[in-house]
């Protein structure tokens, strides 16, 4: 009876020190991951709030607490207007990109789904701007649409389009249709400037294959049998894919919508490249506007600033990214 | 994933359900080879250009085929700038990160998908919310790490500065761990069998040797699609290493064709032609790997 017992509290105890050091290897395990973790992506995330509450031009200066904030919002007419600016640029290319790049990746993942010969060939073509770096595409693109010695140009001069000097052109696309027409167009109707479009243009071709090979993904999971269905009840094509492929495929465009935004918010490298922000500031998108500030203007504190509000925007759309498809995900 | 061997035919779902035939084929191969040429020509265009001679590659209108190849611009465009050197020094610091990057990884995951221990869901928000925090958000921050301490700054607190500014170690470091490869590998470990950790207990295997010889080899495919995204992205990322690196040492291919792209001017087709040898190691990557790479992308939805 007291052996059994023995036995028993023994057998606990061992339970209790298995459970230890299984523990104790756990977190052996995810040390070096942590630390780095920490190190590099928490820590600092707490030093750009603590950063931004300091004038800091190269060495930490003054506590200053919310108005380097109050500065680029409203306070500093400089700094609010150049800030206010570039956030309509952002937000504009946003609207030029992200919408041509769902249309258009959408039909190409359609008719590439069907039982086509060449398949993976065409594929493979999609994907290669996707994993060709941003700074070496970007090159190529300025002279593809270099005003006198790129393709671009010479195509629209077949169809009597002349002299678009595009990544320098800092004129409104419809102010220069307008132009051409003889139209006096309002400066508030202007329309993003030529550069910006170039560079919208170099966007959707970049991530074109990103997009398709999502589509593709959810296009699998439909099941055939819906198609067959609706076709039993008299549905036309146009209703097939309406009524089934387009609900259907609503988790992926949602995603696709989301990342596309988040990706142009972010996006750097490109601008970088192709106009530096220029010209006369018509590229200059939030990213941009905080490497000039931090890096060539040296202004630590107001560049975090700046770094924070963008990264609570881009959090925004993670959130509800994540949200919204978190409750969907039983559905897909 | 394959479909299992027991499942009779009718059962099994077929891998790619098909949507109803619309249009002719001739269309849709149509607007395919159309989309196809629209995507593919600036990478004819660039080795095009790179096989031209200067004022053919600067004549407007630009010609389309090459009136004589000149192979020799690809050695004049090596020897403008120390390419060996920005190639090597890519090559070690893709490499040193892909490898820290993994063994981090694999440790993290392998806790999260086959350890019971405290904390672990409260560990696991963690590092998902380190996965959502952009890049924009450290960028600042971790260039002032990097950086040496001005003098009568402490350079412990509050900000640790690791004086690294202009070598490898700012390169690398930051990269040496991934929440999102992590996730990666745990979803890849959690679909272990219970029945293989049981037998390895049973044979007095420990975690470790049981991750060597029983997780790591069935989990090869994993493992390659992770080293490939972060080789990838360790190649082709540009605004950091402009940011902490000065020196032609230290330099990668990304910057140098930044800086080369400056000194080349209107010399377009030796530009091209650097732009084209930047980008060949990344596309045979691409075309050997394609399938690794087209999985992670689809599995996990990563953008770059």
């Amino acid at each position: 009876m007291s052996g059994g017992a023995i036995a028993q509290s023994e057998r606990a105890a061992s339970r209790r020190r298995r459970g230890l050091i299984e523990n104790a290897q756990a977190y052996l395990f995810l040390l070096p991951a942590i630390a780095f973790l920490g190190l590099f992506k928490i820590l600092p995330a707490v030093y750009a709030v603590y950063i931004s509450f300091f004038r800091w031009d190269v060495v930490q200066g003054a506590f200053r607490g919310l108005d380097n904030y109050f500065d680029i919002l409203w306070q500093n007419s400089t700094r609010s207007q150049a800030w206010w600016q570039s956030l309509s640029t952002t937000v504009t290319y946003a609207l030029i990109t992200v919408p041509f790049e769902i249309a258009i990746a959408l039909v190409v993942a359609y008719v590439l789904f069907q039982k086509l010969r060449g398949r993976d060939i065409y594929r493979t073509i999609y994907y290669l701007p996707y994993v060709t770096s941003t700074v070496a595409a970007a090159t190529v693109f300025f002279y593809v649409f270099h005003p006198q010695y790129g393709i671009v140009n010479q195509l629209l001069g077949s169809i009597g389009i002349t002299g678009l000097k595009w990544f320098q052109e800092p004129d409104g696309i419809f102010q220069m249709i307008g132009n051409a027409l003889g139209v006096a167009v309002p400066d508030w109707a202007a329309g993003p400037s030529l550069a910006l479009v170039g560079v919208a243009i170099f966007s959707i071709w970049h991530f074109l294959g990103f997009q398709i090979l999502i589509f593709l993904g959810g296009l699998g999971n439909i099941p055939l049998e819906y198609y067959e269905a609706a076709k039993l009840d008299g549905a036309n094509q146009w209703q097939l894919f309406r009524r089934i492929t387009l609900p259907l495929l609503s988790p992926q465009i949602f995603f696709v919508f989301t990342i596309a935004t988040i990706g142009v918010l972010r996006a750097f490298n490109e601008i970088f490249i192709l106009t530096n922000g220029g010209p006369l500031d018509t590229t200059r998108t939030v990213t941009l506007l905080l490497f000039k500030t931090f890096f060539q203007q040296g202004q630590i504190g107001l560049g975090s600033a700046m770094g924070v509000l963008l990264t609570l925007v881009i959090l925004a759309f993670t959130l509800f990214q994540f949200r919204i498809l978190g409750r969907r995900v039983e559905y897909g | 994933m394959n479909v299992p061997q027991v499942l009779p035919r009718a059962i099994a779902r077929p891998l790619r359900p098909r949507i109803p035939r619309i249009g002719s084929t001739v269309f849709k191969h149509l607007v395919l080879i159309l989309v196809g040429a629209v995507v593919a020509y600036p990478f004819y265009f660039m080795v095009t250009s790179s096989l031209k001679e200067f004022f053919e590659a600067t004549s407007t209108p630009p010609t389309l085929f090459p009136t004589s190849l000149h192979f020799e611009n690809y050695v004049d465009a090596w020897s403008r700038q120390p390419w060996g050197r920005f190639f090597a020094n890519t090559f070690f610091i893709a490499g040193a990160s892909v490898a820290g990057e993994i063994v981090t990884a694999v440790l993290a995951a392998y806790a999260f998908a086959q350890m019971n221990f405290r904390g672990k869901n409260v560990l696991f928000a963690l590092f998902l919310a380190t996965y959502m925090m952009p890049g924009e958000a450290t960028l600042i921050p971790n260039f002032v790490m990097m950086s040496k301490a001005p003098p009568g700054v402490n350079p412990f607190f509050p900000i640790p500065r690791l004086n690294l500014y202009d070598t490898y170690g700012a390169q690398i470091l930051p990269f040496l761990a991934s929440a999102f490869s992590v996730f990666l590998l745990r979803q890849q470990f959690l679909a272990i069998p219970k029945e293989l950790r049981d037998a390895a207990v049973i044979d007095g295997a420990g975690h470790l040797r049981f991750l060597w010889s029983v997780v790591l080899p069935i989990s090869v495919p994993a493992l390659v699609t992770v080293a490939i995204l972060s080789f990838y992205a360790s190649w082709n990322s540009f605004q950091w290493p402009f940011i902490v690196t000065s020196s032609e040492a230290v330099r990668p291919v990304q910057v140098g064709l930044n800086a080369f792209r400056a000194e080349a001017g209107s010399q377009y087709h030796l530009l091209m032609a650097a732009a084209s040898f930047v980008v060949a190691p990344i596309i045979l990557l691409y075309l050997v790997g394609q399938r690794f790479l087209v999985q992670g992308v689809a599995r996990t939805g990563i953008r770059g």
